[in-house]
Parts: structure tokens; sequence; C-alpha cells
């Protein structure tokens, strides 16, 4: 059986559906930041497979762009992350509530 | 034949790992399982032709992510049980599925058509790290230079942030308060 | 001499300008004097101007800048100085200069006295504009700006509630008319595609003459507006609210003539259509008389001034539209001088009685007030025509034109109203200076006004006495640009028509003065038989017209308003705009809670977003690919 396109494209899809699950349903902070992990991989599986059945290196640039974006959003978001706790001792989402209107 | 076989193998292998990652309630587990998903991800790149980006991928997430994670979580307490109230679990569940069949919906459509043109075609006759080298230092060049100033900018970013003294927030302090840190440190 | 034209323009604006820094501050007697200096300079650039153009000089045309410029439209700022421009600029600059200079005297003791010169000069302006203005736009800035300081100046006292109201209802009366008069420039547009004056009359000779009447017609509605024709005079008479060197400027003098300016202006439209030119002479001779027989009895001295005004301007249009340009334009010169003379005497009197108006209350007053007497008399004598008073030459012409046109109907009233003219002007000048001193029964001292406000008002009285001889001078000077001609009359027929007119004004002098300069003269009371017969009644209460504007016009709209405020505005506007505010209001609060600052929540609430943005584009891109079968489909249906 012929792998095609849309096999990858259905498997991207589904780790989306995965990390979207993740981000909703996650309360704690890094594990919020697995589940934004695993939104990024997904797509970067889509360009990937893109590029390749179509010949253009325009989709592999692209996963490339969006890991380096994924790794400073990481160095940053965890340092962010660190701070946070020092100062609140949690990093609970519900504790998150400053903005409330 | 082979190609379909791994498909499916490590697209199960990744979906899993996934899941692990979304439901478990140890944060070790769940860092674990991500490292896990990563690599295999790599694998999709591999099959795909695209070796340079599966090597980056390796590299970068399964190595410099997942460490940078690993340090972060000592600071956490994560032996404990990650404790998490839910809501309703069939919005969640709900939406996502949602989600996912319209994406693919939407990506079916223009693929039916077939009306894409490449832009930037892989060149014949070379491998895939010097395809991908001529496309980002010719093409792609200036976003390149500009993702690089963003991990430098990220880099001394996440240092300073977790460095010393981050937790206190001299705008919200009084002077008195100010003094006081400042004693403090000479006393130290 | 560009420069006098600018001058002559700018130098009122300026003195308005120069007045307005100081409306917030007390008395500064340098704000009249500044103002009426600046006024002075105004007038001499226009004396300039008119010496350049009787010598036979080209008529000065300059554009200032351009207005407005779109597509075909194009309006600039110009102006003309012409034979008919600059008669009027004379006639403005000249009154308003005395006017200025009499008001530091009058205003005198009153709180408002810089703004009041802020006022006045910002009328000068604008009438200068509106004479000076070689288009039809132009024109028309002018026309609302006289507008609007005649409501300022009507209204200066607004502390007095029947002075609001008389500014208001004058404001609202112009208004109206003022409609027809943008009806008549959109005409004017929509037709020739101009409204420069040039352009406009060059193409109105290939115009039908049905649209030619209309542009006539509606021209002249805004017209009858400005000089307060029946039936929108009721405002003129109110309007002597105001102070009286108002009165003597813009409502004698200069803004209510301004209808008459732009009939004149437009002669080569309206000699293209003498039907209309017919309905406006027959409308000025029917003002004429309605105006003077209610000046007949009227008891209020500014009032009785007012309705020979109209009388006047009913004499101005119906010479006009008998084709005598010229004379209407040299009546309405000749009428400011001695009308604006008859304002600022009556002005005096007013003063010196304490703003008392009623003249049955004065008698006497010759003694105490002997310049102002002789002013009031001369300009008597000027209103009633007779010779060789400024008002003789250009009545009798009035008259003579109506004769030769063989308009018998128009000549006999008008001939009548002279008769009246005469009779109600010295009434007037009889009950005020002479007979019993009857302010006595008041506890009033009358006292001469200032020496220099007499002497501010000695150039009208010269125009009210020698403006006879300018006749020919003025016919020569503007016959080539009012195409107009002498009107002869058989030697004998016109003798005989000179001796019996003044014979005829002599009586009815004589008569007056025989009424109401005796002893007998009392305050009435309302119980003498004159005052309790139907024709008295009648004419003290102007017609009923005021009365049935009230009763039929105004209460019936009132009515109207109040119903739609209470069915239309309240259960339907504001229902509809507070349902808006309500629905915004409710579902702001409804979804407030979304933002319970839980981050969880949010992500929730963007996926959701997310889901909702991917269908929306998931269903336009299904339609847009589908569009031909939902055509079919929706058609089949009958859509």
């Amino acid at each position: 059986m012929e792998i095609g396109l849309n096999h990858y494209l259905v498997l991207s899809t589904i780790l989306f559906a995965i990390g979207l699950v993740g981000v909703m349903r996650r309360k704690n902070l890094l594990l919020l930041f697995f589940a934004t992990e695993i939104l990024l991989n997904a797509v970067n599986v889509a360009f990937a497979a893109i590029s390749h059945y179509y010949g253009d290196l325009t989709g592999q640039m692209f996963a490339f762009f969006v890991i380096a974006i994924a790794a400073s959003e990481v160095a940053v978001g965890l340092g962010l992350l660190i701070v946070w706790y020092k100062r609140n001792g949690s990093i609970d989402l519900d504790a998150l509530t400053t903005m409330k209107g | 034949m082979f190609e379909a076989v791994a498909f499916y193998l490590f697209a199960f292998l990744t979906i899993a790992m996934f899941f692990i990652v979304v439901t478990t309630s140890q944060a070790l587990y769940a860092l674990t399982a991500l490292a896990a998903g990563m690599i295999f991800i790599s694998a999709f790149f591999f099959i795909l032709g695209a070796d340079f980006l599966g090597a980056v991928q390796i590299i970068v997430y399964t190595g410099a992510v997942m460490a940078l994670y690993a340090f972060g979580m000592m600071f956490f307490d994560t032996t404990r049980e990650v404790k998490e109230k839910q809501g309703n679990k069939y919005i969640i569940v709900g939406l996502s599925t949602l989600a996912a069949i319209l994406v693919v919906v939407i990506f079916a459509a223009p693929m039916m058509s077939e009306n894409i043109v490449a832009l930037y075609p892989a060149i014949d006759g070379v491998g895939n790290t010097q395809a991908v080298g001529l496309v980002l230092f010719t093409k792609y060049l200036i976003p390149f230079e500009l993702a690089a100033i963003m991990l430098l900018v990220a880099m001394v970013a996440g240092i300073v942030l977790a460095g010393k003294k981050m937790d206190l927030s001299i705008t919200l302090m009084h002077e008195a308060e100010i003094e006081e840190e400042k004693n403090k440190k000479v006393l130290s | 001499m560009e420069k006098y034209l600018y001058i002559a323009l700018f130098a009122p604006l300026v003195s308005s300008l120069f007045s307005s820094l100081f409306t917030a501050t007390p008395k500064k007697l340098f704000t009249g004097i500044m103002a009426s200096l600046l006024i002075f300079t105004s007038l001499v650039s226009s004396t300039i101007l008119l010496m350049y153009i009787l010598k036979g000089g080209e008529p000065i045309h300059v554009t200032m800048m351009t207005w407005m410029a779109t597509g075909d439209l194009y309006i600039p700022f110009g102006f003309v100085v012409d034979q008919i421009s600059v008669t009027m600029m004379m006639v403005v600059t000249l009154v308003s200069t005395v006017v200025h200079v009499y008001a530091i005297g009058y205003m005198d003791h009153d709180k408002g006295f810089n703004r009041f010169f802020a006022w006045l000069s910002a009328f000068v302006f604008s009438m200068m504009i509106l004479v000076m203005s070689d288009n039809y736009a132009g024109l028309f800035i002018g026309w609302e700006g006289v507008g609007l300081c005649s409501w300022g100046l009507i209204g200066f006292w607004f502390h007095k509630e029947s002075a609001t109201w008389a500014a208001n209802e004058a404001f609202i009366m112009n208004r109206i008319a003022d409609l027809g008069m943008l009806i008549g420039l959109f005409l004017i547009y929509w037709n020739t595609g101009t409204l420069q004056y040039d352009g406009a009359f060059a193409a109105f000779h290939q115009l039908p003459t049905d649209t030619l009447t209309w542009i006539g017609v509606f021209l002249f509605i805004g017209a009858m507006g400005k000089s307060a024709q029946f039936p929108l005079h009721t405002w003129l008479a109110d309007a002597m609210e105001g102070p009286t060197p108002v009165s003597a400027l813009i409502h004698a003098a200069t803004m209510v003539t301004a209808g008459v300016y732009l009939v004149i202006r437009s002669h080569e439209l309206y000699s293209l259509i003498p039907h209309v030119g017919l309905f406006i002479a027959s409308l000025g001779t029917f003002v004429a008389l309605f105006a003077a027989s209610m000046a007949l009895v009227n008891r209020d001295m500014k009032r009785v001034i007012a309705y020979s005004t109209l009388s006047q301007l009913g004499y101005m249009f119906a010479a006009a539209g008998l084709g005598a340009y010229w004379v209407a334009l040299f009546h309405l010169m000749a009428h400011a001088g001695f009308k604006a003379l008859l304002f600022l005497g009556a002005g005096n009197v007013m003063h010196s009685m304490h703003d008392e108006l009623d003249p049955f209350k004065m008698g006497g007053l010759k003694k105490v007030m002997k310049g102002t007497w002789i002013m009031m008399v001369v300009g008597s004598l000027a209103l009633a025509g007779v010779i060789p008073f400024a008002g003789f030459f250009s009545k009798d012409t009035i008259l003579e034109a109506a004769y030769s046109g063989n308009h018998m109907v128009i000549y006999g009233v008008l001939l009548f109203t002279a008769g009246l003219t005469a009779f109600y002007s010295f009434r007037l000048v009889a009950l005020i200076f002479h007979g019993e001193e009857r302010y006595k029964l008041f506890g009033i001292h009358p006292h001469e006004a200032y020496r220099f406000m007499l002497w501010a008002m000695s150039p009208l009285l010269l125009v009210a006495i020698g403006a006879g001889i300018l006749q020919t001078p003025f016919f020569d000077m503007v016959e080539e640009a009012l195409n107009a001609h002498e009107y002869h009359i058989a030697h004998g027929t016109a003798l005989i028509m000179l001796v019996g007119t003044q014979m005829f004004v002599g009586l009815a002098i004589l008569y007056a003065y025989k009424k109401y300069a005796n002893s007998r003269v009392t305050v009435p009371d309302g119980t003498s038989k004159m005052e309790n017969s139907f024709a008295y009644k009648l004419l003290i209460n102007q017609y009923y017209i005021p009365y049935a504007y009230e009763e039929y016009l105004v209460k019936p709209y009132r009515e109207l308003s109040e119903v739609f405020w209470q069915k239309v505005d309240l259960k339907i506007v504001d229902a509809t705009v507070d349902g808006i505010a309500g629905i915004i209001y409710s579902t702001g609060e409804k979804t407030r809670v979304m933002q319970s600052g839980n981050l969880s929540t949010m992500l929730k609430w963007m996926v959701a977003g997310l889901v909702g943005l991917l269908s929306l584009a998931v269903i336009f891109g299904l339609a847009a690919r589908y569009s031909d079968e939902i055509l079919t489909f929706l058609s089949a249906l009958g859509v």
C-alpha cells in the first residue's frame, strides 16, 4: 500500500488534535509547554510531508524555522516559569487569575 | 511496503507517546514520553527524505529543548503527582476533534485540485543537506539571520530571567525594601 | 485699484476681529473708535473705487483664490467692482461709517459695547462680500453672513425674551426664503454649469423660458425673505427689538435691500422673463400700500419707520419688476440715506425719552431737541418725496416708469401710497416734536443727544437733501451696465403729474399736522371712536397676519411636532437607539464571565475561536467551489 500525502496530513492532524487536548486540559504550566511542543511538531510533520510530495524545499525551510522558534520559546518560557515559581511557589494555571475582568 | 510499515509503526508510536504526554499525571513520565515522541517524529522526516531536518529535530528538540526542560524541572517539585482540576472533558475532546476534521478538510481541498507548483524545487543530483543549505543561504538568508538573532535574544533572556534576584520586582517594592535588599547583598 | 478693493473688503473684517478680542471685557472706548476708523478706511477705498468707475474705468474683476474645484464645478472667491456693486459699496460703507460713529454715543452705557462693534463690523464685512462677489455662491455666503449678523444684532439684548424671539423669527423666516434661493442657485448651476455672473448670464439666453421662469421665481423667493416682502414680512417689524443703530444699518439701509440688489444684479435674467418681472412689480406695489397702511396707525415709533422701510422696498421692487433697474438702485441709494437718518433720529428721541417708543407719549420735543428735529423733518420730507429732497427724484422716477410702461394700476396705487407715506411720516414728526409736551405726564426729562452723534448723522442729512442732483451722473454711470433708459413723458403731462403729486403729498402733510400737531392730542386709551373702528383694529393688528401665522402655522406645527416627538421619536427612534445600546450592554454583561482571568479557560475559548474560523473557512471554501450549483439551486427556489 502506497503512503500518500494524505496519510501524513491525517497523522499531523491527529497529533495536532492531541496537542489541542493537552493545551485545553493541562493546568500545570510546564505540562502546558509540552502540549505546545506537540502542536509545533504536528505542524512540522505536515510541512515536511508537503515539501516531500511537491518536491519543494519551502516546507522544510518552514519546519526549520519552526524548530528555531520552538527553541527560543522554551528558553524564554522556562525562564519566566522559574521566575514565576520563585515568586508564587506554584505553576498552576488556576492560580493565575490576575487578569479577571 | 517498507515505507508503509515504517509509517504506521511510527505513527502509532508517536500518537501513543504524545497521548501519554497530555494524559499522564506524572511530570517525569510526560517529559520522557515527549522526548520519545520527538525522536519518533524525526523518523518521519527521514522517511520523507528530509535528512537534515530529521537531524536537526533530534539535535534541537531531543537534545537541547528536552535538556532545557529537564533542567527546568529540577526547580520544581516533579516527584509529586500533578493534580489538575478538570473541566468538561467533552468540550475538550469535541473541540479538538472538530478542529482536526476541519483542518483535514481544508488541507484536502487544494490537494485534490492539484494546482500547487513548486517554488523552489528540490535540486536533483545533490543531497538533501546540500539542497537545504542552498535554499537556506540564498532565498532565506535574511530570515535565517533573524532567527539566529532571535535565538541569541532568547538565550540572553533565559539567562537573565532565571538569574539571581529575578523573583523580586523593584518596581513593586518600596524604597525601604529596596534598601534592605541592597544591605543583604552587602552582608552576604 | 485691486489694492483698494481688498482694503474696502477686508477692513471691516479686521475691525470685527479686533473688536471681538474684547467682547468679554468691559466697555473700551477705543474698540468703537478703532472700528469706526477701519470702516471709514473702507469708505475711503470705496470712494476711490467709485471715482475710478465714474471716470469710465473698466470694472475691476479679481479672483482672490479658488474656493471649490471639483469636476466641472469651479467656484472661486472672486470679487467684482462694477457700476452696480460700487454703488452698493458706497451705500453700505457710508451708512455703516455713520452708524459706527453714532453707535459710540448710542451704546455709551451698554455692557456689550465691544461685542456690539464686533457684530456690527462683521455685518459690514458680510454685506461687502454679498455685494462684491462675482458669483452667486459668494453672494450666498454674504447673504447667510448678513442673516447671521442680523440674528446676533436683533437679539443683541439677549436677556430680553422678546429680543431673542424676534431674532429667531427673523432668522427662521430668512431660512425659509433661503431654501428658495438655494433651489434657484441649484437650478442655475444645473442648467448653465456655472455660478459666475458672466457665465450664467451668457448661458441664460439659450435656456427655455420655463426654466428661466423657475430660476427667476426661486431667486425672488430668496429676495422676498431678505427684503421682507409679503408674506414673509412679519420679521422686519419685530426686528426693531434690536438696538436702533442696527435698525438703521441693517433693517433700513443695507441688508433688507439685498433682495433688491439680487434682482438688480440678475437683471439680465429678469429682463428675459418680463412676466415674472410684472409679478414682482405687482407684489412690490401691493407691499408698498399694505405696509404703508399699517404704518398709518401704529403706535411704536420704530415700527412705523420699519413699515415705511417695507413700503419703500415695495417701491424698489415695483421699479425693478418693471425693468427700471437703475431707478430701483437709485431709490435704494437715496432711501438708505434718508431712512438711516430717520432711524438714527428716532434713536436720539428714544434715548432722550428713556426707551419710550410711543409717540403719543412725547410731543413738543422740538424745543429740547432742535438738531434731531431738523434731521427728522428733512428725513421725513425726503421720504415723503417733497421736491427737492432725495426721495422726490427717486420716487418720482418710479412713478414715471410705471406711467410710461402703461401700468396704470401700479401707478395709481404707488401714487396713493406716496400720499400715505407723507401722512404717516409727518404724523410721527408732529406727534414727537409738536403739540403739547405730553411727556411731562410721565415724568421724563428729555435731553439732546451727544453733539458728535448729530455730526455723525450729517452726511446722511446731506444725502437726504442733495441726492437728487446725483441722478444724472448716476444714470450716466449705470446706463450701460443696467441697460437703462430715461422715461420720456410728454412735457405737459409730466408737469401735471409733478404738480399733482406734490400737491397730494403736501395736502397729506398738512392733514397730518392738522390732526396731530394740536393740543387736543392725548394718549389713546382705547375708548375713542376711531380706535374701536374695524379698519383701525385691522391695521393696528397688522391685518391679523402674525396672529394667523401663530394660529394656523405655528400651533399646528407645534402639535404635529408633539405627536412626532411622542410617537416617532420616543417610541421608534429612541427605542431603537436604546435597544441597540441595551443589546450591546447585555452582551457585555453576559460575556463578562468569559474574562475569568483563568488562562486555561482562555485557551479553551481560543480553541473554540479557532474552530469557528476554520468552519467559516470551510463554509466559504465550499460555497466558492459549488457556487454554480448553489446559484442554480437558489434560482430553482425562485430567489
